[in-house]
């Protein structure tokens, strides 16, 4: 067993730890935290049911985001759809036998790589040229961004310029499911590769990332508008 | 502070995204509320001496008790969606008056109390201390928001930037940093019963004088009751209505719609105000007090409903709050909603046809309207989706043969605040509501040059308020403001009915 497959092993184990404990503290703080008025934002639906309908809707949709800003929404949108399209294409990676699903999904993953970089060109680019977004933009904001696309960027080489041992590659990542270890190829894009996204599992629950579970517990978005037939009370506001 | 230099911008004819002024409006700022002022209602008198400490703690505090606040302070990823969508900066150009450059205020100091991240790399992700230059910033541009919420209806994380107004205005009030507009009059509510500081007394005469005035205009006895046990509803109404112009024509609108439906209705001097201003500034126990006097005055007065008059963010109060903070409301007749909105009253009486509107009685006006924006992104009417929409106008327009909305990306929940609402109503911020109005004002503009629109109607004092000081500086009149229950008023058939 090489040093180095210990060391990305131990990388991923330690990435996947912080990420699963770091939200799941995220989403029980917020799930903890009571939401002592009904504040939802017009136009909010009446019941349950509907306010899943509108969660759908702006989740899958961004469709708060489309009203806003067309070109936000745009490179925003295909980022997303771009980045669960390669998440979906990476399973192949983690399963045995691959899904038929997965399978489906190979060819339209590979273009979604490269939407998923124009996306965030697009984003980044805003960042720069817009006045407005410049203003309030932080390093951090870049820094992530920067993150994403070399992630996108190292993934495209592997499978355009440098072909790296993808079988290998499954059985390590197989062996890592099983406690099995299994030798990493020591080929320099994978590695980047690799290091990077546990780089970003790491920061996840630490950074604006928590956009992603935060938005499901938006009290404007997650209410039903129905306070003159239910009461709504909160444990602290009571009495 | 010297009286403020007002200054409004041109309008144009194609509006477009401000180009940043920084520190445009780092001048403006309400004045700080007097030891008196702040002590009569439970806060400290003046900035207590471990102020950092004590708001660090109190940041904490909230953040445990809102969720709202939780979840908007870590969500916002600076995508840009909200920066051009503030009446404030749209007439300001001050890009601190951009919603989410506002919420930076507060999230940079989050993030270096209360982040893993902050503590360790606050450069890189934009954490600060809590410094006197922070709080000087905060107190100027917290006040420079109105919690109309607008910016909320186009982020894709609902981030309300007024959540964080609201936590803001509460921590300064903790420390003695406290708004003397809000405070002042929270104080008035508690010792006189309204905003106004309107004793029982001159309540009565006021009212007294108005039913002369009816009478000698129409030749009818229409009634303004006061502290009337017995009666079937209680009106509670902002208290500008007893006395302020054009306030007061609504008030005569629903004293006229009573008289013709033949509802025994009141106010009452202990809740002679739909207004709370505890919301405004953040603060669940002086809203949950603010609105206790209403239920009081409800069981003493024995009425079976609750009816409230043209106020906005009283009725997001009222629709949104009351059954939390005050209800449940099981003294009163289930058959109708509680609380009601005066315009769901007339509504549902002219469906039934126990009132008639003379459309041609309005006819030398031309209409449009304004959507305030509590009623509009904080409420709704009717038990209908859009009722909050559709009322008010269903209610013009029977009584107004001459109509027009104006832009659809200006109305509705994308209706521009008036540029005086969330207690920045008072003469030293006069420059800001001016620049504030911009947007409103040049939507306006469009109908008035398109369609002669002479009146502009709404359901909310502070919008009316606002308007009739901030109209003449974009050079219209300022009786073009007016409430829907005027022109019901004007309109309405009194007498017999058939």
């Amino acid at each position: 067993m090489s040093a180095l497959t210990v060391v990305y092993a131990c990388l991923f184990y330690a990435a996947t730890a912080v990420l699963v404990a770091g939200l799941a503290a995220k989403i029980a703080l917020y799930a903890r935290t009571p939401a002592p008025l009904k504040i939802p934002t017009t136009p909010a639906p009446a019941s349950r049911g509907g306010v899943a309908l509108r969660m759908f809707r702006e989740v899958a949709l961004f469709e708060s985001l489309f009203r806003a800003n067309k070109w936000t929404w745009l490179f925003g949108w295909m980022f997303h759809v771009a980045l669960l399209l390669v998440l979906v294409r990476h399973l192949r990676y983690f399963i045995e036998p691959v899904w038929g699903l997965v399978a489906l999904a190979q060819p339209a993953g590979v273009y979604a790589g490269f939407a998923m970089v124009a996306g965030l060109a697009g984003l980044w680019g805003r960042r720069f040229l817009v006045e407005r977004i410049r203003y309030i933009s932080t390093w951090s904001d870049h820094l992530m961004l920067a993150l994403l696309v070399a992630i996108g960027v190292s993934g495209l080489a592997m499978k355009y310029l440098a072909r790296t041992d993808i079988v290998a590659v499954k059985a390590f990542m197989l062996g890592l499911l099983r406690f099995d270890w299994q030798p990493l190829p020591a080929d320099p894009l994978l590695l980047v590769h690799l290091a990077l996204v546990a780089l970003l599992m790491a920061v996840f629950p630490a950074s604006k990332l928590v956009h992603a579970p935060g938005v499901f517990f938006s009290p404007t978005r997650n209410q039903a508008d129905d306070p003159r037939e239910r009461r709504h009370v909160a444990a602290w506001a009571e009495g | 502070m010297a009286a403020a230099q007002v200054e409004a911008p041109p309008i144009r004819e194609y509006p477009v995204i401000p180009i940043l002024a920084h520190d445009a409006m780092a001048g403006s700022k309400p004045y700080v509320a007097s030891e008196k002022i702040n002590e009569a209602i439970g806060f400290p008198g003046q900035l207590v001496e471990n102020w950092q400490a004590r708001a660090v703690e109190k940041m904490g505090e909230l953040l445990g008790k809102y969720r709202s606040l939780r979840v908007f302070l870590d969500a916002c990823v600076h995508c840009g969606a909200c920066t051009d969508k503030c009446h404030y900066f749209l007439g300001t150009g001050d890009p601190k008056n951009m919603p989410v450059a506002r919420q930076e205020l507060v999230r940079k100091v989050y993030r270096r109390y209360f982040t893993f991240a902050g503590k360790w790399f606050p450069k890189l992700v934009g954490a600060e201390d809590l410094t006197e230059s922070v709080l000087e910033d905060w107190y100027k541009y917290f006040n420079q928001c109105s919690e109309c919420r607008r910016c909320s209806v186009y982020c894709p994380y609902g981030i309300d930037t007024a959540e964080i107004t609201m936590a803001a205005k509460e921590v300064m009030d903790s420390i003695g940093m406290g708004q003397k507009y809000t405070n002042e009059i929270i104080g008035k509510v508690h010792r006189l019963g309204n905003n106004l500081g309107l004793p029982g007394p001159a309540l009565a005469d006021t009212l007294e004088t108005l039913a002369e005035e009816v009478r000698e205009d129409t030749g009818v006895d229409v009634r303004f009751p006061l502290d009337e046990e017995g009666a079937e509803v209680l009106v509670v109404t902002p208290s500008a209505d007893f006395f302020a112009e054009p306030h007061v024509y609504s008030l005569i609108g629903y004293a006229k719609v009573f008289h013709a439906a033949g509802i025994r209705w009141t106010l009452s001097s202990r809740a002679s105000e739909a207004g709370n201003f505890g919301l405004f500034i953040g603060n669940y126990a002086q809203m949950k007090a603010i609105a206790a006097r209403v239920r009081e005055a409800a069981l003493e007065l024995g009425v079976k409903r609750i009816v409230v008059g043209e106020c906005g963010h009283a009725w997001r109060v009222a629709y949104s709050f009351w059954n939390t903070l005050i209800g449940p409301f099981d003294f009163l007749d289930s058959r109708y909603p509680v609380p009601q909105h005066i315009c769901e009253l007339t509504y549902d009486l002219l469906r039934r046809g126990a009132i008639t509107l003379d459309r041609e009685k309005n006819d030398h006006r031309v209409v449009t309207f304004h959507d305030s924006c509590n009623v509009a992104r904080g409420s709704g009417m009717g038990g209908m989706p859009r009722g909050q929409f559709i009322i008010p106008r269903e209610l013009i327009k029977a009584a107004c043969n001459h109509f027009h909305d104006m832009a659809p990306e200006t109305i509705h929940e994308h209706t521009f605040c008036c540029g005086g609402g969330g207690g920045l109503l008072t003469d030293e911020l006069l420059d800001l509501r001016v620049k504030g109005a911009l947007p409103r004002m040049e939507a306006l503009a469009r109908v008035v040059e398109e369609h002669g629109v002479n009146f502009m109607a709404t359901i909310c004092a502070i919008c009316k308020a606002q308007f009739s000081k901030v109209l003449p500086y974009y050079k219209f009149e300022m009786d073009m403001i007016g409430g829907v229950h005027q022109l019901v008023g004007d309109a309405i058939r009194l007498g017999r009915n058939d």
